[in-house]
């Protein structure tokens, strides 16, 4: 019995190594729910586009194996999987008009032309590409482009669709209109999407879920917010936005709240997700936002005074850096206002709670 | 900018060196084709006359007509096919040669063009062993494959070529969409690297064009081509038909790689701004 809830690909145990000492993807285990938008997120080299090509059927696992609805696919070849799949560089055909980009897949499944023409005019409807069915590619704009490969992915109509970085091609204002229209389509047309990006941003605006790799590992499957509030492990707290990164050694724990001794000695009450013992070595992690500058810190369980040593103007905010446990500087964001009152070389406490800071 | 002197010279010595070796290249064409229309049967200037007649030989009723007519035939018929065989295989050659992986790729590739490098009277000396335990001798089946073998090396390079200007993503993004392999080396890969075997094409039609020993080797006179016939002329009675005959192999040449470069032309402008 199949139902709705059972996730649509599933890893198991998944290996690849493209010589015998160079693993690209160590020991992957992922299910990827139905109808959700999962996005493989890391820098280069750490086997997320491995990953992609492997469920698209262009790479072999090495061991293990990847199941499409709870049917094992290793060994099928990609044109026999039924998984839509958009490219970095567009990838459509030079020689074609969008129309025959369209009508390609439904040739391949041998659809009678009036059920293709239907198509092809709901897809490029859908992609508000209504009258460019006889333009070739070369004469589209990029993001005309994209939107074509879009629909060509879309307009067979299957369960999944995998993208491979399918917006660095294009420029800034472009590319974040593109992840609201691509996030909207997800939402409409309720397909799987798995989506490998290596920018954080374009993660936490799309995906349901993220899945941060580095080095051939999954170190967190979690929604955007948890992976930025509550990152398990160092490598995600630095990947996915800023972090002040401080090291120290626990000296008590009572529960989830921990106490760790600096290098200069400054103690510092922080939350841990990991089970920590008196004398681990942990690394702190702050986001410069959750720092509080001014009176308000003296309430707080982790408060501090030291001397501003620089403060930089950002436009929309002001970032402010300040000496901490005598050798490190601690990067603060604060709005205009709060930064209103500071000044370099003066003297200002500020501080943060437990649940802000994480030992990991 | 301003150049000296020196640099001036340099300009106008390497231009001049360029025209030599242009003139080098194309005098003995530039020589022999008004000869062909020389009223008199020698090879000499000053021409006494013109005359059309070495023409009217090769398009004449008599026995020598008939038999420069066949030789166009030949040369023609042996020339398309061992066209149509060598692309064929070359270019289904080069592009499983430019897939990931293949093992003893270089060794593959220099055994595929080593009809082009060891001296064909050696190709031809096999070819006529080989042929005769096979019943290919004196058949236009031997002509074509050995002609078809020594076209091969030709399309693998101009195909070759072709290959590196194509992005194997559009080869994976056919595959994604549910076309076979073969489907999509059909609809996607053939036409976009189309001039690359349309040159191929054209080379190995040339190379069969002015063959001439290996069809020495294996060719009966039934199956003479047209520089056979020409090597039998100039054994038998030097006369200008033979040059006649050449002048005519000429222009169908340069026709044909004019008709290459138009077309090879006309897909970079379908192909541009991508």
């Amino acid at each position: 019995m199949k139902t709705s809830s059972d996730p649509i690909v599933q890893f198991v145990d998944v290996q690849k190594a493209y010589d015998s000492n160079a693993m690209v993807v160590k020991s992957l285990n992922l299910d990827v729910a139905n109808r959700e938008f999962l996005t493989l997120l890391g820098p280069s080299g750490s086997g997320k586009t491995t990953t992609l090509m492997m469920l698209a059927g262009f790479e072999d696992p090495t061991s293990g194996e990847i199941r499409l609805r709870g049917r094992s696919i290793n060994g099928i070849p990609p044109y026999k999987r039924g998984v839509g799949m958009v490219f970095q560089n567009y990838s459509l055909f030079p020689h074609m008009t969008v129309a025959e980009n369209l009508a390609f897949p439904l040739q391949a499944r041998r659809m009678n032309k009036a059920e293709q023409a239907t198509r092809i005019r709901k897809a490029l409807d859908m992609v508000k590409l209504s009258g460019f069915a006889e333009r070739r590619p070369s004469q589209l704009s990029g993001g005309q482009q994209q939107r074509v490969a879009l629909a060509r992915a879309l307009v067979f109509e299957p369960e999944l669709v995998l993208m491979d970085e399918p917006l660095g091609a294009l420029d800034k204002q472009l590319r974040d209109h593109m992840q609201i229209e691509i996030k909207h389509l997800h939402e409409r047309l309720g397909v799987t999407v798995v989506y490998v990006t290596h920018d954080q941003s374009e993660a936490l605006v799309m995906s349901d879920r993220i899945a941060i790799f580095n080095e051939g590992r999954i170190q967190q499957v979690a929604p955007p917010a948890e992976i930025y509030q509550n990152p398990q492990t160092d490598f995600v707290a630095q990947f996915i936005g800023e972090n002040n990164r401080v090291e120290g050694k626990v000296t008590s724990v009572e529960g989830e709240i921990c106490q760790l001794a600096l290098k200069g000695g400054t103690v510092v009450r922080a939350t841990t997700p990991k089970s920590v013992e008196t004398g681990d070595s942990r690394v702190l992690s702050v986001r410069p936002e959750m720092i509080v500058v001014g009176p308000d810190a003296g309430d707080l369980p982790n408060c501090y005074e030291s001397k501003v040593q620089e403060i930089i103007y950002l436009g929309d905010h002001v970032r402010v850096l300040l000496a901490f446990d005598g050798i490190e500087t601690l990067s603060i964001k604060l709005t205009h206002r709060r930064a209103a009152n500071i000044a370099v070389g003066s003297s200002v406490q500020f501080g943060w709670k437990a649940e802000d800071c994480r030992a990991l | 900018m301003t150049s000296t002197p020196l640099e001036r010279g340099a300009t106008v010595a390497v231009a001049a060196l360029g025209l030599m070796i242009m003139l080098f290249l194309i005098i003995p064409m530039l020589v022999a084709i008004p000869l062909s229309f020389n009223a008199e049967p020698y090879f000499t200037y000053p021409m006494p006359g013109y005359s059309l007649r070495w023409y009217a030989e090769i398009f004449g009723d008599d026995s020598k007509g008939v038999a420069w007519r066949s030789a166009f035939v030949n040369s023609l018929f042996i020339g398309v096919c061992a066209s149509v065989v060598a692309t064929t295989l070359g270019t289904l050659a080069s592009f499983g040669l430019s897939r990931d992986g293949v093992p003893f790729r270089g060794l593959i590739n220099g055994i595929l063009l080593a009809p082009m490098i060891i001296p064909v009277v050696v190709f031809a000396t096999g070819s006529v062993y080989f042929f005769a335990r096979l019943n290919l001798v004196g058949t236009y089946t031997g002509l074509i494959i050995a002609h078809a073998l020594l076209g091969v090396p030709y399309v693998v390079i101009t195909v070759t070529a072709a290959l590196t200007g194509f992005d194997n993503t559009l080869y994976r993004a056919g595959l994604s969409l549910g076309a076979t392999p073969v489907s999509v080396f059909r609809k996607v890969v053939l036409p976009l690297i189309a001039p690359g075997v349309a040159s191929g094409a054209v080379f190995a039609f040339v190379i069969s064009w002015d063959e001439i020993i290996v069809t020495l080797f294996l060719a009966y006179p039934e199956q003479h081509t047209v520089p056979r016939r020409m090597w039998a002329g100039v054994n038998e009675q030097l006369s200008p038909v033979v040059i006649a005959a050449s002048t005519m192999l000429f222009v169908i040449t340069l026709g044909l790689l004019f008709v290459a470069e138009y077309l090879r032309r006309r897909n970079d402008k379908l192909m541009s701004s991508t």
